[in-house]
């Protein structure tokens, strides 16, 4: 056989077997479907009428269509229980048969039953509330489907329509029934919950059923109802498992489920029907808190402190949209007085957590932990009800009330400046004469305050190798604002990166100072750079003094070569680095910034020549010593000659008023005179 | 300045007489030019010494302070150079007023430099020192001086080195660019020392060993104003001079070198004038000694 002869009869054989499968199937479906259709029979009886879309009845005056759709019944989750199932009254009756009794669902549903007979909407059925939902009001009757069939009544993405029948504005629930709530399902919609379902088809985001439950829906103010105060959480975290991670600042962990009335609850915050990915307007507490602290002559029984709480400030403050009870925690509003439970201050690190963990690093919250009397907290800058943002020219921390602020405490004589030892004296003074309190004062907010360079929250003395005042961090911290002068520092010699030394090396502080900073150009920084270049560099800084810059400079000249008029300021290299101001290459630019026409010999002038150094200077130590010899010979030799003179001199003075008295007493004779004299 | 003193008028001849001594009429010793000089050259001196001493002592608080008294050191650097003007203007004019002399009265620069008046040292201003010296120790009498005494000489002459060596000095550091196109820069830092201490030398010299020597020795004291005045008494050129006093009575030409005595007023406001220099001269040696000797660095 040709290989092509073999598949060929392969392909016949499988043909077969695929046709014998089909048949078989297909008479198996058959034999089966008969019992079904068998015990369909009464099913099929009741249909013979209500099948026809004409059967109808007459109640109350009205024609009433008793149509059922064979065809959706035949779908239904209870097809297979038949008609008599549910209408269990009409087994064996006689057709045409009598009004039916109502179908109790509770006699398979029983445990729904139970729940819905307590429920909110059970007790109105039992009340006779003609408005009140059966089951059927929801899950339809004879076309009920499964709950996870997207066709059924009661599939999430269709609950809000189903309770919506009763639950939207303008329905007569709506406006007959008193429920809190309004806009119930306008606000759904639009809420992070709604839109996930309702706009981005999410089928597993809560619904009206989920918060509510289906069947055991009670008012939010009985204690078994899942929208009770003490169970929403619960209720809530069915979903939002891990919530408390999220919220360990705002309630204790262990006590959100064990003890949710003491603190806020979800609702609090996330407005039911409303919530959004972002805080909402609450304050339903706010009432009962300002119903004793709206008080102005309320006062502390124990140290008789103001326990008065001014609305309009809270309202206008930054904290406007935060409820009492978020900031002032531990409230158990089951009290007549809310606030008796409260055993903590006020906590800010609830919120604002990543500042509160600066903070207790800061020498500030070091000293609190010490119960340091003086260590500032939170409210002592920032004020308590009446907070305000930064940017609020009201606020205490606006730019320009900053060094005010840190003065109430760093001011000389104030409290913290008394236990202060360091170097650093008149601080809030010296700042405000300084280039940056000028501009501050002049309305310049974005110039240097205290906490630009001392950091808000993470204020650590300049010793602590993590404050942003050490040594090391300095040139960043400026850096922040003038960032063109730290690239060009961080090139210069007195980089660590640069000059590779070990010991202490000038940051921008030690020149320019820390709080009494000025402008470059004005003469106090001219006349002071070389003690301050000076305190480093001594020799130098004292040859310089030797000539004629130096000299000049001395007499308060401001105009004369500075330290960094030659060698650069920020930009400082080794004279012997090409990019130096000195350099061979640079240096008669350099000279010439002041010298016009200034040539590579005139930069030969030893600006740093001193006449003490034979070494360095012999021309220059053998002049002045010559230029000495011949001053002090002169001196000598006219010295001598003078004082040799002397006792001459004071005898013939001696003898001219000799003569003079002998002239007086004898008769005046014009020549005698010139005889003495000869 | 040889001999330029002879030719000076009397110039008060027309105003009425003081009475007492002051009707005597006097020996005229210095031109008008010569004392005009004289004063315009303490001027200038007496500004460049304070100005230039408060750069060299500018590590004394005195030096700020006269520096700001000067109106800052820009204002000072500016008077320290319009003195110098004026100095150089000085000693120009008097180099005209010498060659002026040697047309008139010097048929050749020989004779001036040679003559009998001429400010040049000659041996006899040798046997005058020694003479002198010997005085001094009470060896002998005192030298009969003629004209200019050595000392005088001295001074003169130390002028003409101090202009030189000060001047060219100074010339170079108010002009470096200019100068160092020629000269090393390191030669500016050469001709500060140089200038400086040079400065220094005539300063004190002048404001110790010349005051003495001319103003302030004890026979006259307080104070000889004959090189403003012009004139001196009769007695004192018989005194001081004998020998020049002998040569002009000899060639009878005393009479004609006597001229009117100033007037008190006049007077009284050189002696002010001088009191002034000498103070400011006086201050300076007091602020030098203590700069050198105290605070020197």
């Amino acid at each position: 056989m040709t290989e092509e002869r073999i598949l060929r009869r392969k392909w016949r054989s499988g043909v077969g077997v695929v046709v014998v499968t089909l048949l078989a199937t297909m008479l198996s479906l058959r034999f089966s479907a008969r019992p079904v259709r068998a015990a369909d029979q009464p099913g099929a009886e009741c249909l013979a009428c209500h099948g026809d879309k004409s059967t109808t009845t007459t109640r109350g005056g009205k024609t009433v269509s008793l149509f059922v759709d064979p065809k959706k019944f035949a779908g239904s989750v209870h097809a297979s229980f038949g008609c008599t199932g549910c209408h269990a009254d009409l087994e064996g009756k006689d057709l045409p048969h009598e009004k039916p009794l109502p179908v109790k669902c509770g006699t398979c549903h029983s445990t729904e039953q139970d729940l819905y007979t307590k429920s909110l909407h059970g007790k109105a059925i039992a009340r006779g509330d003609p408005l009140a939902p059966h089951c059927v009001s929801c899950h339809g009757n004879h076309d009920i489907l499964p709950v996870k069939d997207p066709r059924s009544s009661v599939t999430p993405l269709k609950i809000p329509f189903v309770c919506g029948q009763c639950h939207q504005e303008g329905t007569p629930v709506s406006r007959n029934r008193e429920i809190a709530q309004d806009n119930i399902l306008g606000n759904y919609s639009e809420s992070i919950h709604g839109e996930a379902l309702m706009k981005k088809g999410l089928a597993v985001a809560p619904t009206c059923a989920t918060c509510h439950t289906a069947h055991s829906i009670l008012p939010h103010t009985d204690p078994a109802s899942s929208i009770n105060r003490k169970n929403i959480a619960n209720t809530c975290t069915k979903c939002h498992t891990q919530i408390e991670a999220v919220h360990r600042k705002v309630i204790r962990g262990e006590l959100w489920e064990k003890q949710a009335n003491v603190l806020p609850a979800c609702p609090d915050c996330h407005q039911p029907h409303k919530i959004r990915n972002v805080f909402y307007e609450l304050g339903m507490a706010n009432a009962d808190c300002m119903r004793c602290h709206s008080d102005e002559k309320l006062r502390r029984a124990r140290d008789g402190q103001s326990m008065y709480v001014n609305a309009d400030e809270v309202a206008h403050s930054r904290h406007s949209k935060i409820a009492c009870s978020q900031c002032h925690s531990e409230v158990n509003a089951s009290r007549v007085r809310a606030c008796e439970t409260i055993t903590h201050k006020v906590d800010c690190t609830a919120c604002h957590d990543e500042i509160g963990k600066q903070y207790v690093t800061s020498i500030h919250g070091q000293q609190v932990a010490k119960n340091d009397p003086n260590a500032p907290i939170c409210k002592d800058c920032h004020g308590t009800h009446g907070i305000l943002g930064k940017q609020d020219p009201q606020s205490s921390t606006f730019a320009v009330n900053v060094p005010s602020l840190c003065a109430r405490c760093h001011r000389e004589g104030q409290k913290a400046a008394v236990r202060y030892t360091g170097y650093q004296h008149e601080i809030i003074t010296n700042y405000t004469e300084s280039i940056h309190g000028t501009l501050l004062k002049n309305g310049l907010t974005v110039t240097a305050t205290c906490t630009s360079c001392h950091t808000a929250h993470h204020i650590l003395p300049r010793t602590d190798p993590a404050s942003s005042v050490n040594a090391n961090n300095v040139p960043n911290t400026c850096g922040q604002c003038h960032h063109g002068i730290e690239e060009q520092f961080e090139n210069s010699i007195h980089s660590k990166r640069v000059s590779g030394y070990s010991k202490p090396l000038p940051v921008c502080n030690d020149c320019h100072t820390a709080h009494s900073i000025h402008r470059t150009d004005e003469n106090s920084f001219r006349l002071n750079v070389m003690a301050t270049c000076g305190r480093c560099h001594e020799d130098i800084a004292k040859t310089y003094f030797d000539t004629y810059h130096g000299k000049v400079s001395k007499l308060g000249y401001t105009k004369a070569a500075k330290c960094y008029d030659c060698h650069g300021s920020h930009d400082v290299l080794k004279v012997t680095d090409p990019r130096s101001h000195l350099s061979r290459a640079n240096v008669a630019a350099t000279c010439g910034k002041c010298h016009e026409g200034a040539n590579r010999r005139f930069a030969g002038y030893l600006t740093h020549a001193t006449h003490h150094d034979p070494k360095k200077y012999p021309f220059i130590f053998y002049t002045f010593w010559g230029m000495t010899g011949l001053l002090v010979g002169t001196f000598v030799v006219g010295g001598i000659h003078t004082l040799l003179w002397l006792p001459r001199a004071f005898q013939m003075r001696r003898e001219l008023r000799a003569d003079e008295e002998k002239d007086a007493h004898a008769p005046e004779t014009p020549d005698s005179k010139g005889g003495t004299d000869a | 300045m040889p001999e330029g003193g002879i030719l000076e008028k009397p110039s008060v001849t027309s105003t009425s007489l003081p009475k007492d001594e002051g009707e005597e009429r006097q020996f005229v010793r210095f031109t008008r030019l010569q004392r005009i000089l004289h004063i315009c050259m303490i001027v200038s001196f007496l500004s460049l010494a304070t100005t230039g001493l408060t750069l060299k002592f500018s590590y004394t608080r005195w030096a700020a302070i006269v520096s700001h008294l000067l109106g800052g050191f820009e204002s000072a650097g500016n008077i320290h150079r319009s003195a110098a003007i004026v100095m150089f203007g000085v000693f120009i004019t008097h180099l005209v007023d010498l060659y002026k002399l040697k047309r008139r009265e010097h048929s050749t620069w020989r004779s001036l430099v040679l003559g009998p008046g001429s400010m040049v040292p000659n041996r006899r201003d040798l046997t005058e020192l020694i003479g002198t010296l010997k005085w001094f120790l009470g060896l002998g009498e005192r030298p009969a001086y003629g004209r200019w005494t050595y000392w005088e000489k001295f001074d003169y002459f130390a002028v003409f080195w101090g202009i030189a060596v000060i001047g060219s000095t100074g010339l170079t550091l108010w002009f470096p660019v200019l100068f160092t196109r020629f000269i090393p820069g390191s030669f500016l830092n050469v001709a500060t020392i140089v200038h400086s201490d040079e400065a220094l030398l005539a300063t004190g010299f002048i404001f110790t060993v010349h005051f003495f020597n001319t103003h302030l020795r004890p026979e006259k004291f307080p104070m000889d104003i004959t090189v403003f005045t012009g004139r001196m008494p009769l007695e004192e050129l018989k005194r001081d001079k004998p020998r020049e006093y002998e040569a002009l009575v000899a060639s009878g030409k005393l009479e004609e070198n006597m001229g009117e005595p100033y007037q008190p007023i006049v007077i009284r406001t050189i002696r002010a004038f001088a009191w002034a220099a000498l103070a400011v001269g006086f201050s300076t040696v007091l602020w030098i000694i203590y700069a050198v000797l105290f605070a020197y660095q």
